[in-house]
């Protein structure tokens, strides 16, 4: 019988209910009486010298409240990165400064130039118009081995060139080389990882208010971390204490990474709410957002796989172009090198690994961390690397894999990652169950007899993730630690608050958290909530990304739900007249070991807040109880997936037939849950694999501005749920977390891309096509037409 | 948004009055003004509402046998109510984007605005249709002049298009990954008279007859007479598909077009 509540249950999620029925609390529900609003003039060209912005028309013009330029923020600082990389030579990256507006050039389509801020929003926009800009074209750098060729045009002049910083990590490279000279094959590609645009359904809202009669600001913002906003743009941007700066995140529909970082607009919010003496509120459009949103991924790879004459690894080596666009934004430098160089030894013990990475500045939208951050990258290299060694070789896939699989634990990679456990055997052959891979040969017969070729790919993933061991981020760059807080505020009549500083903004918090409270406590969920998303309201947090929540923020309530416990045997005791050694908590009740004398949760809790009969020399009343937790390392979720893909070789159109993904999430606490995240994470992956494309031509305009040309994954380009089958039955429960739990969220991301294109490249070489080795995503039906009549 | 008036004609008359008026434009279903006006593409000073005059709606059959739709007349409906007397016609309108669009998409927006990869076109093109305005009748062969390009006078309003019926038809559609209009879509319709052959999506001047088709098809109405692909020069080249793939895919559509005509 699967459990009907608490850890291990699937209740429905009972945030659905408002979300499903219109009743949520988005940013753009919130309206302070008196707003404007204000319309960024943004700039249309890729790369300019701004000689003059002409304001004058446009002041006077109806309805506007002020206009802003670069000059009003000369006095403001930055907004800033919060992670310094250091590079091969010991030297900290390049740090450009990224103004609110922009001042003296503009870097990308995009970039902000002026700001209006008017009675309505279509004032402001018709005022904008009115602004008489002379910018002086200049050539764009968008393609990032140009940007780092000499005498390349440079995105920001006071730097020596284009480059960020050129890193190096892993096994040295003497020790590298001749890992290479020894091998009896070596495997070389060249690849891809085509930048994104994370689209969540709910564009970036803000909305800044100002209290001139307590002097305090407030911003309502669609963030995944309102704590770190708070930080970075009180202490780095504004120069606002924190008792006087409160942000808000209400209900946020969506991040997948693009709602962590500080952004502009909500800078600007803040800063002319008190200038104008007028909370003013912002609201993307979907255009705007194409070209403001940080987008995710774009690297250009080549990876080199050693082998020995057995077909065992020997090394890898990676060198990796990474594109940071015109800015650095908040942890964008993190996310080539720390998030993604420390995975590449995936799942296999391979001796050798050295990770090879330029950050490059380009005219561009900045690129930062989408869903995975990194972790996709480096799987995509290693697992197509792999496929195609495998191809050369003339082996199994998967008996190569096998074969090189890590089966000791904790295993310490030559990346500096310490995996704690795993047990990538159980989650292959789980995937060779599900994916019914004998029957694949009669499936393959069966498309071609209509015409189509079948392709079966598979690959493994690891990433890290419960991001994260503060002391050892701080040694890598990171300028804030990665802990997280929570205060679980028992109520006088038992019903519990739970304050958390992870961020739920599609994850499901309101509902699994509760379910661990009422797990540890034995009482009804539905007497448990929890509160996030509001500074003024909850402890501290670094918020939802990296799938941290459960792993640290749910640490750090079973901690302080433990001090409760501890606390509430105390006055237990009390009442009972025993000692709280020998009080049991069970079921909601406080029993006397091997005794019938109990009292009720709810007494316990009421006597806390009406200490008549209370033990008030020793313990204080009230039952509140708050702890931060660090972890002590990373989880190291991992898993393999699979699917099959049909191939129209007249029009090169991919189908995905059937997916299957077997992971391994150590504890999961709501099945359900875990499953809908991978299922979205797939979703995602097979939209990056096959369709989404974030394009610009060589002027640095972007091409795929709008959904006419940028391809989301529609519901049906994902396979019917019967064929989408995702398992977590493997569990190797984390060692270092009190809940075992290892964090869910990005796996599905993760793990699919290289799915999808071994099985397509599978599927052609079955067609005879053995000339394809690779094909760069979105494998969109004109690439792979393209590939097999090698145009 | 620029601001506007709007005025809601119940006749094509009335209508018509209002269109004199300086920079106004008529407004259909809206699934292509709408956002070229908030984008601030467009600023007419009045729109002209369509949808509240009853005599340009509804699918009806003529004395001659030709299909009459009435300008006004949603895409859903259209998939409605062709569903037995055109078939082919009926599938193309009822794959026409998602319900939302279908529902207040028309087929005289469609027609009028003439994207390049809009599906309408072709079927009126292969159809030999006759657009039928307020003032005027014009063959397809003489509406279509490129890209968003047509015979259509300012303030014209089409208020029927009418369809001769083909003895067999089917539109194949091969959709751009990101809209979903046609990277290419190909209507074939067989008449007694010949047969025609009309692509949309592909080229640079917008929908065109598929001459060498026509032909070879006209002597032999099967996928194997279908002509080498034509060539890739004037054919769209972008972020989804280059000159030489559109032209392949015409070939490809075609024969599948004609496959499901049977
Ligand atoms: C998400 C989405 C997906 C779509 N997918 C497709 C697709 O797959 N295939 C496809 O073909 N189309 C597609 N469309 C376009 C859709 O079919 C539109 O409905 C159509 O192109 C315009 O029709 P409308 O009635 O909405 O016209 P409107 O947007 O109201 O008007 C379009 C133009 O025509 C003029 N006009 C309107 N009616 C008349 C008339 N009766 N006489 C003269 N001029 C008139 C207007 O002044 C305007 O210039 C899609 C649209 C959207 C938003």
């Amino acid at each position: 019988m699967p459990k009907d509540h608490g850890i291990g249950a699937s209740p429905k999620r009972r945030e659905d209910v408002r979300f499903l029925t219109g009743a949520g609390n988005y940013t753009d529900d919130i309206n302070v009486h008196g707003q404007a609003y204000v319309h960024f003039l943004r700039s249309d060209m890729a790369h300019g010298k701004i000689n003059s912005i002409d304001t004058s028309a446009a002041e006077g013009m109806p309805g506007v409240v002020r206009i802003f330029t670069g000059k009003d923020f000369e006095g403001v600082g930055g907004l800033p990165c919060g992670w310094q990389v250091t590079d091969k030579n010991g030297d900290p990256m390049k740090e450009p400064p990224h103004p609110v507006l922009a001042q003296g050039k503009v870097r990308h389509v995009g970039d902000p130039i002026a700001a209006v801020v008017a009675d309505s929003l279509e004032q402001a926009r018709t005022a904008a118009e009115a602004i008489v800009l002379d910018i002086e074209e200049l050539p764009a750098v968008v393609d990032m081995a140009k940007a780092l060729q000499p005498g390349a045009t440079k995105v920001h002049d006071d730097l020596a060139d284009n480059l960020c910083y050129d890193w190096q990590f892993g096994t040295d490279t003497e020790t590298t080389d001749a890992a290479f000279m020894n091998a009896a094959h070596v495997t070389t590609l060249e690849l891809v990882n085509n930048r994104l645009v994370a689209n969540p359904m709910e564009p970036r809202v803000a909305v800044g208010d100002y209290s001139r009669a307590r002097d305090e600001h407030t911003l309502y913002t669609t963030s995944q971390n309102p704590h770190v906003i708070r930080l970075l743009m009180g202490a780095f941007v504004l120069g606002i204490p924190e008792h006087k700066l409160r942000v808000v995140a209400p209900d946020v529909g969506g991040g997948f990474g693009t709602k962590i970082f500080h952004y502009a607009e909500e800078a600007f919010c803040t800063f002319a709410a008190k200038a104008c003496n007028r909370p003013v509120k912002w609201t993307s459009t979907r255009s705007e957002a194409f070209m403001s949103d940080a987008h995710g991924r774009d690297h250009v790879t080549k990876i080199e796989l050693a082998l020995d004459k057995d077909n065992n690894f020997l090394a890898v080596r990676t060198d990796t172009l990474a594109n940071m666009g015109a800015y650095l934004s908040t942890f964008s430098s993190s996310v080539p090198t720390w998030l993604h160089g420390t995975l590449m030894a995936g799942n296999y013990k391979t001796p050798a690994v050295q990770v090879n990475v330029k950050a490059v500045f380009t005219n561009t939208v900045p690129v930062d961390a989408y869903r995975g951050a990194g972790r996709p990258e480096a799987t995509f290299q290693l697992e197509r690397v792999i496929d195609k060694a495998a191809r050369e070789l003339g082996v199994d896939p998967i008996a190569l894999r096998r074969q090189n699989f890590i089966t000791q634990f904790p295993y310490a990679t030559p990346v500096a990652v310490e995996y704690d456990t795993g047990d990538y055997e159980a989650t292959m052959a789980k995937m060779e169950e599900l994916m019914d891979i004998k029957g694949f040969a009669a499936r393959r017969a069966e498309s071609e007899k209509n015409g189509k070729l079948r392709g079966l790919g598979v690959n493994c993933f690891i990433e890290a993730c419960g991001i994260a061991p503060s002391n050892l981020v701080g040694q890598l760059g990171a300028r804030a630690g990665l802990y997280d807080a929570a205060t679980v505020r028992v109520n006088a009549t038992g019903s519990i608050s739970v304050l958390v500083g992870a961020h739920s903004h599609g994850q499901g918090h309101e509902t699994v958290f509760p379910q661990v409270v009422a797990e540890m406590l034995g009482i009804d969920e539905s007497m448990v909530d929890i509160v996030h998303g509001d500074t003024s309201k909850i402890p501290f947090g670094m918020g939802t990304y990296g799938s941290r929540s459960l792993a640290v923020c749910g640490s750090a309530m079973v901690r302080a739900t433990e001090k409760i416990i501890n606390k509430a045997k105390k006055i237990a005791g009390h009442l009972l007249e025993a000692s709280d050694a020998d009080i049991e908590l069970k079921d909601g009740k406080f029993t006397v070991a091997g005794t019938d004398k109990s009292v009720a949760w709810g007494d316990v809790t009421l006597a806390a807040y009406v200490p008549h009969n209370y033990p008030l020399e020793d313990i204080e009343p009230g039952l509140e109880e708050t702890a931060f937790y660090d972890p002590a390392n990373f989880t190291y979720p991992a898993g393999a997936y699979a699917c099959e893909v049909e191939v129209d070789p007249d029009t090169g159109k991919v189908t995905i037939e059937k997916f299957v993904s077997a992971d391994d999430f150590g504890n999961v606490v709501n099945p359900m849950i875990v499953e809908g995240q991978v299922h979205g994470g797939i979703a995602q992956g097979i939209g990056q694999a096959l369709l989404e494309n974030c394009a610009y031509d060589e002027n640095g305009q972007l091409l795929s501005a709008s959904y006419m040309d940028y391809a989301m994954p529609r519901a049906d380009d994902i396979p019917h749920m019967a064929n989408y089958v995702v398992d977590h039955s493997c569990q190797t429960p984390c060692t270092h977390n009190p809940l075992g739990v290892k964090g869910c969220g990005e796996a599905g991301a993760i793990g699919s891309p290289p799915t999808v294109v071994n099985a397509v490249i599978d599927a052609l070489h079955s067609g005879g096509h053995t000339h394809v080795s690779h094909i760069d995503m979105p494998v969109s039906p004109s690439r792979v037409w393209a590939a097999i009549n090698g145009q | 948004m620029y601001s506007f008036d709007i005025q809601r004609p119940t006749t094509v008359a009335d209508a018509v009055a209002a269109l004199a008026t300086d920079e106004a434009l008529p407004l259909g279903g809206g699934q292509t003004l709408i956002p070229t006006l908030k984008q601030r593409l467009s600023a007419p000073s009045v729109l002209v509402s369509l949808s509240g005059i009853a005599e340009m709606k509804g699918v009806c059959t003529g004395d001659d046998g030709a299909l009459c739709i009435g300008g006004g007349t949603t895409h859903a409906t259209v998939a409605r109510e062709a569903a037995s007397s055109y078939p082919a016609l009926a599938s193309l309108a009822g794959h026409i984007g998602d319900p939302a669009v279908r529902n207040r998409g028309t087929i005289g927006g469609s027609v009028a605005n003439n994207d390049p990869s809009a599906c309408y076109p072709a079927a009126v093109l292969a159809s030999g249709a006759t657009v039928v305005t307020n003032t005027r009748s014009i063959a397809a062969d003489d509406y279509f002049q490129g890209m968003f390009a047509t015979a259509l006078n300012e303030g014209e309003i089409i208020t029927e298009v009418r369809f001769p019926v083909p003895e067999k038809a089917a539109y194949m559609k091969f959709e751009q990954p990101a809209s979903r209009f046609a990277l290419v879509g190909v209507f074939v319709a067989k008449y007694a008279e010949g047969v025609r052959v009309a692509v949309t999506g592909a080229s640079e001047d917008g929908v065109f007859r598929w001459t060498e088709a026509e032909a070879a098809l006209s002597s032999n109405f099967s996928a194997d007479a279908v002509p080498a692909a034509p060539s890739g020069d004037g054919m769209i080249s972008d972020l989804h598909g280059s000159g030489a793939y559109r032209a392949h895919l015409v070939a490809v559509m075609t024969k599948r077009a004609v496959a499901a005509a049977g």
